[in-house]
């Protein structure tokens, strides 16, 4: 018949299903023998990781939404209801809170792992930018949903976030009016907030369904950066690397655990456990920390609109990474020069997430612009330029042959003979 | 590691930590540095002082709930520092509050019953204000939660009460507080040496008095925190088992793969 499936699944039900709509087939294809690079480290767990934070992040925030109520006047008092009231409310509530965190630090190592293999090179290019709108609509996604405890920091901040776009000119004021529904950030503002932190979950849903899609389209980059040239370079997936993974989504939930239940508000902050008060500005008005660095960026430049440009220009320069990269070496391990300052751009976010912190006076400033400016100059000369200078080392043959070698990743001796793989 | 304060140096040292020790943590706001106190529910298994808790909760009854509220609490939830049902049953019934309206739609006052939240001194945030100098007494459901320095902070200001300096200019009907940010608080100074009296026999002395109903004030912010703590334990080592477990079978399945 035509466009059935010829199942090769022996039980007769799965047959019948796979034969009409082939999901059995197509897991075994993606999941199952999906050849994956043998090389990988652990970085490799994070794509994973994240997932596994989604997928909690959904399921803890659909209870939440339960109990909640997006009204200004009952929000924060639900809040307690949960924390108080609801079985296991405390338990739910804690896990959504720091499985926020939990998220970004996954994603940030997950697209450290990128730029320091060079993920983001031919041909994973639209792979990267799939990823880069990811990394966006989380943070849209995280910031409408510190909004809703409607605490003084969800309120100041939402302020301040939402009156950045009044720098843009004509149309500024008029987002901004729209973002809050009135005139200020009030209970139309936590309203449409509410209502896109539960839909913007599932647009991420779609994206990192994309994202996946077009990762086994070009398959996975490897530690070496190197192509994927015979069988004898990859395993299948499973059972492989669903173990792999599931080593890396036991520390995952270790590290997730210890904050819910021994550290739950350590990441937070104090004045949020203040009501949202509009006539009383906290004394210190600081995002939640995974945003601090793109704050930092923002308070680096005294004027506001350049400013809004920069903090955004931070993000978007990511999305033409693939071609101000002008190396065609993908890992940093063969790139002596890039190796060391792709670290001191980790050094520059880290310094800017710091200056985030703290009062926009004295040295932080001066910090926070030598920072920033590093950020900047990083991607938009130093890539273009080092491609074109740096002598990388040479490359392996194939993954298999370093890979034999012992000690992956370094140079091999020359003319070495690949000893015969034991499993083809 | 702290349990319960609360803490913006937290998230910069999560940063730091990553910086490797080559910036400085911020200071926090504060001329006089936090007291540290010991307090037993600050260590990874610590738990709150059942008996400092129910004294503390003699205390908030007869002096704080003077002009504070606690309005995430019902009196059901004393059960979590120790009372017995006929206990909280009894100071329940000893409260009168609100009981909404009766059946020819007049306001009706009524004895508390468990199921009541914490009554209020003051109807509204009007009363409170007009009442109290022009500032309202904050609710104390959550208030080592929401103070920098957590329980250390609300004994810093319980204890810090002192003669202004001779060169302070403290503004009329305001009160001298080493702890409290800017040094000028509304709140007159609410415990002193005696001002309760234990049925237990403990000592009061406003020390133990400050430590007691911050031991209160800390369970009535975080009630779950005994169960919760419990729970990690178990949880923790479940998961650290189970990687052990795991990482036994990847070693297992990747033996037969040649590196």
């Amino acid at each position: 018949m035509v466009g059935m499936t010829k199942s090769t699944f022996a039980n007769p039900v799965i047959n019948w299903i796979d034969t009409r709509l082939p999901i059995f087939t197509m897991m075994q294809k993606e999941y199952g023998v999906f050849p994956t690079p043998k090389n990988f480290n652990y970085f490799w767990n994070f794509g994973a990781l994240a997932m596994v934070n989604l997928v909690i992040m959904i399921i803890t925030g659909i209870f939440l939404a339960m109990n909640y109520q997006p009204n200004s006047e009952l929000a924060f008092g639900s809040i307690q209801h949960i924390m108080r009231d609801v079985n296991f409310g405390w338990l739910i509530r804690y896990v959504h809170q720091n499985g926020a965190s939990m998220f970004f630090i996954v994603t940030y190592i997950h697209i450290f792992r990128g730029l320091y293999y060079g993920s983001y090179k031919n041909p994973r290019e639209l792979l990267w930018i799939l990823g880069v709108v990811i990394l966006i609509l989380m943070m849209a996604t995280a910031f409408m949903g510190y909004v809703l405890p409607w605490g003084q920091m969800s309120y100041w901040g939402a302020t301040v976030i939402t009156n950045l776009f009044s720098a843009f000119p004509i149309v500024g004021p008029k987002i901004v009016t729209l973002l809050w529904g009135g005139f200020s950030v009030d209970n139309p503002t936590l309203n449409r907030f509410f209502s896109l932190h539960y839909l913007l979950p599932f647009v991420l849903v779609a994206v990192i369904f994309l994202h996946v899609a077009a990762l086994h389209i070009t398959g996975s980059n490897n530690p070496l950066g190197i192509d994927v040239k015979s069988p004898q370079d990859t395993l299948p997936f499973h059972p492989y690397y669903t173990i792999k993974d599931s080593v890396g989504i036991c520390v995952f939930l270790i590290v997730l655990s210890a904050l819910v239940f021994f550290a739950p508000n350590f990441l937070g902050d104090a004045n949020n456990f203040i009501p949202a008060n509009p006539l009383q500005t906290p004394a210190d008005i600081v995002p939640e920390w995974y945003f601090l660095p793109f704050y930092a960026v923002l308070r680096s430049v005294p004027n506001k609109l350049l400013g809004v440009c920069m903090m955004f220009g931070s993000l978007i320069v990511l999305f033409v990474l693939p071609w101000l990269d002008t190396s065609r070496v993908r890992s940093a391990r063969f790139r002596p020069i890039y190796r060391q300052l792709i670290f001191l751009w980790v050094a520059a976010v880290i310094v800017l997430g710091i200056c985030g912190a703290h009062k926009p006076e004295g040295i932080w400033v001066i910090l926070s612009r030598v920072a920033t400016l590093y950020y900047f100059l990083h991607f938009l000369v130093v890539m273009p330029v080092l491609g074109k200078l740096e002598r990388p080392l040479p490359l392996p043959e194939s993954i298999s042959n370093p890979v034999l070698g012992g000690r992956g990743g370094g140079p091999l001796p020359g003319g070495a003979p690949a000893k015969p793989m034991e499993k083809a | 590691m702290r349990m319960l304060g609360s803490r913006r140096p937290g998230r910069s040292l999560l940063a730091g930590m990553f910086a490797a020790g080559l910036l400085a943590a911020p200071a926090v706001a504060q001329e006089n540095p936090l007291p540290h106190e010991r307090w037993s529910f600050d260590s990874l298994f610590g738990t709150f002082d059942l008996a400092a808790a129910q004294r503390g909760f003699q205390i908030y009854s007869n002096v704080c709930s003077n002009c504070h509220s606690m309005q995430y609490l019902h009196y059901r939830d004393l059960s979590g520092i120790g009372l017995e049902p006929d206990q909280i049953k009894a100071v329940a019934a000893a409260v009168t509050v609100p009981l909404g309206l009766d059946d020819q739609g007049n306001p009706k006052d009524g004895p508390a019953n468990p199921g009541s939240v914490f009554r209020a001194p003051f109807p509204n945030q009007n009363a409170a204000r007009s009442a109290n100098n022009g500032a309202v007494p904050p609710d104390l459901s959550l208030i080592i939660n929401a103070r920098e320095g957590g329980p250390n902070y609300v004994y810093g200001v319980l204890t810090g009460y002192e003669p202004a300096p001779a060169d302070f200019k403290l503004a009329d009907g305001l009160y001298y507080n080493k702890m409290f940010p800017g040094h000028q608080i509304h709140m007159p100074q609410p415990l002193q040496d005696g001002t309760v009296e234990y049925s237990d026999g403990t000592k009061n002395n406003l020390d133990q008095e400050a430590h007691d109903v911050v031991t209160f004030l800390s369970w009535a912010a975080n009630p779950e925190m005994v169960e919760r703590k419990q729970m990690g334990v178990r949880v923790i080592l479940f998961l650290v088992f189970m990687t052990g477990i795991t990482y036994a079978v990847k070693r297992q399945i990747w033996s037969d793969v040649h590196h």
